[in-house]
């Protein structure tokens, strides 16, 4: 299946779709290799963005001109297409945020404040982001909920049977990372969405690594809500989805006051709007959001299956490559993963490790990536993280992997 | 020799290497020099912030003039390196130039983002701290000549 994948996907043309890759960095090519804190556009995208800006720009849904209307059609289409690409029931389900940390805290702020009291029990688990795990803190402050934890094995799986012993009728809100931006975890949601629900909890789900390597689809798996960010999957800075479902959503007070979420303003009362827009407060990110879109059939177009069997291919290859290298660790061993590779080198510190990949053209993420709970489960203070994309090769695996043999050079 | 003396001496050494991975082998090699600090200095209390690695700074006055130690742990041998130059630049001169230094070693060394994204962070929070001890001093000394 792979070598068929290999053959589907065009991989030099791939790359020239994305003109930030073709540079040098310190006089070396540039590789890239932190695709797990953002990756790269390609250039729908940008001609998305430079199309809305340099044709239609305008504030949407109370414009009646031919611009506002332009605009106000594509960001509803974006809107739609990303209904599809979660398989949501319906289109009203979709809401825009800013990323997923503005979804989660969203999320918190809404259902969390309204509906969860003193004594209930919130589940998150060890190998969460920190946008994950504060806001669920700040809740449990403010409404003196209990906070538990899934813990994690030496592979970097979460331990299911911890997870059922968490379970009880005081637990209400289950929220857990589908895949670990810190070790490449591919985590068990569907499993883990059954067994909450089983017990009456909702749950949500942080797709901020998944949504670009997995397919994904709300409704079979029955997800209460999903969240993930635009730039993590080609698209812009700045754009997030929050899904959920209807119901929920139209019983959750809104978020932020201001324009675009009411019906009717008097000084004595305000009547919301309904779903989506009674969260979309103010104008929204309106050119991110209608790019999105392209990033979305880019995907589409690459094919979903093709992306993750070629990543999968790199995976493979870079695990085996690093192996060979004398005092590398990997952190995060899970049988199943997406295409992320942490590790650490006996003797050498992960910032030096960051800065003289760097100096040889290599980008890679340094530090505790926002994840220092996992970090301490490994008694580690960070890794270094190499996360592949579509556009990756092994041709620059191979250059980490020298890159690599440098540093110990330099460093032992 | 004063502290522009000293850095222009640095400026030169960096300048006999053309490559910036050698210019980093340099200061991993300059760091493997610095003197191991004694166990009681590494308190938290000596803990720069703002490092990703563990930096500790230990600051004492020798009369006129202000002495400096440093460490990393161990792994972090970049970070062990560029406190070695400011150890080197800054231990043992007179209160007064170390509050008033000007480091501009550190653009001209030509170690481009190595130093700059310290800058940010833990080289600027240990090059504050060093300063602000020998303001201390400073303000110390002309505190004790007025009530004398």
């Amino acid at each position: 299946m792979q070598a068929a994948t290999h053959e589907t996907l065009d991989i030099e043309a791939i790359r020239r779709d994305f003109p930030i890759l073709d540079q040098n960095v310190n006089g070396k090519p540039l590789v890239y290799f932190d695709n797990a804190a953002t990756t790269q556009k390609p250039l729908p995208v940008l001609n998305a963005l430079t199309r809305y800006y340099e044709g239609y720009n305008a504030n949407i849904h109370r414009g009646i001109h031919h611009l506002a209307e332009k605009a106000t059609s594509a960001f509803e289409t974006s809107r739609r297409t990303i209904q599809q690409f979660l398989n949501a029931g319906e289109v009203e389900e979709i809401i825009f945020t800013y990323g997923t940390t503005d979804g989660i805290n969203l999320v918190a702020q809404t259902y969390g404040r309204r509906f969860l009291k003193e004594g209930d029990e919130i589940i998150i688990s060890t190998m969460e982001h920190h946008s994950n795990i504060v806001p669920w803190q700040m809740l449990c402050e403010e409404k003196g909920c209990v906070l538990k934890v899934i813990p994690v094995n030496d592979a970097g799986e979460l331990i299911l049977e911890e997870y059922e012993k968490l379970l009880s009728e005081r637990t209400k809100f289950v929220s857990v990372v589908h895949v670990s931006n810190a070790l490449g975890t591919i985590n068990p949601v569907q499993t883990i969405i059954e067994k909450a629900h089983a017990v009456g909890a909702k749950v949500l789900i942080d797709g901020a690594q998944a949504s670009s390597h997995i397919d994904i689809d709300v409704q079979a798996l029955d997800v209460d809500f999903y969240v993930f960010s635009a730039h993590k999957l080609y698209g812009p800075t700045g754009m997030g989805v929050l899904y959920g479902k209807r119901a929920l959503l139209e019983a959750m007070p809104p978020y932020r006051g201001g324009g675009e979420m009411i019906k009717e303003v008097t000084f004595e009362k305000t009547i919301y709007n309904d779903i989506p827009y009674k969260f979309e407060a103010g104008t929204p990110n309106i050119a991110d959001v209608i790019a999105v879109q392209s990033a979305l059939e880019y995907m589409e177009t690459l094919g979903k299956n093709n992306i993750a069997a070629y990543e999968h291919g790199l995976l493979e290859y870079a695990t085996d490559a690093l192996s060979s290298i004398e005092g590398l660790r990997l952190v995060g061993t899970a049988k199943e993963k997406i295409s992320v590779l942490s590790f650490v080198i006996d003797g050498i510190h992960h910032q030096d490790t960051g800065v003289i990949l760097d100096q040889q053209g290599i980008a890679v993420r340094t530090g505790h990536h926002c994840a220092q709970p996992l970090m301490r489960r490994f008694g580690i203070t960070g890794t270094s993280r190499a996360s592949f994309a579509v556009y990756n090769t092994r041709e620059e695996i191979d250059r980490l992997v020298e890159g690599l043999h440098r540093v110990r050079k330099m460093m032992l | 020799m004063t502290i522009n003396e000293k850095q222009d001496e640095i400026i030169d050494e960096f300048d006999l290497f053309d490559d910036q991975l050698d210019k980093t082998q340099y200061i991993i090699d300059l760091g493997k020099k610095l003197p191991p600090m004694p166990g009681q200095y590494q308190t938290d209390d000596n803990l720069i912030r703002g490092c990703q690695s563990k930096v500790w700074l230990h600051s004492e006055s020798r009369g006129e003039r202000v002495h400096f130690e440093a460490d990393s742990e161990p792994t972090a041998q970049i970070s062990k390196g560029l406190v070695s130059l400011l150890i080197r630049i800054l231990s043992d001169e007179k209160a007064e130039d170390v509050a008033s230094a000007d480091l501009y070693f550190i653009d001209r060394i030509g170690l481009g983002n190595l130093v700059t994204s310290r800058r940010a962070g833990g080289l600027a929070s240990m090059i504050q701290q060093m300063k602000q001890f020998a303001t201390a001093r400073i303000n110390q000394k002309s505190n004790v000549e007025q009530a004398s």
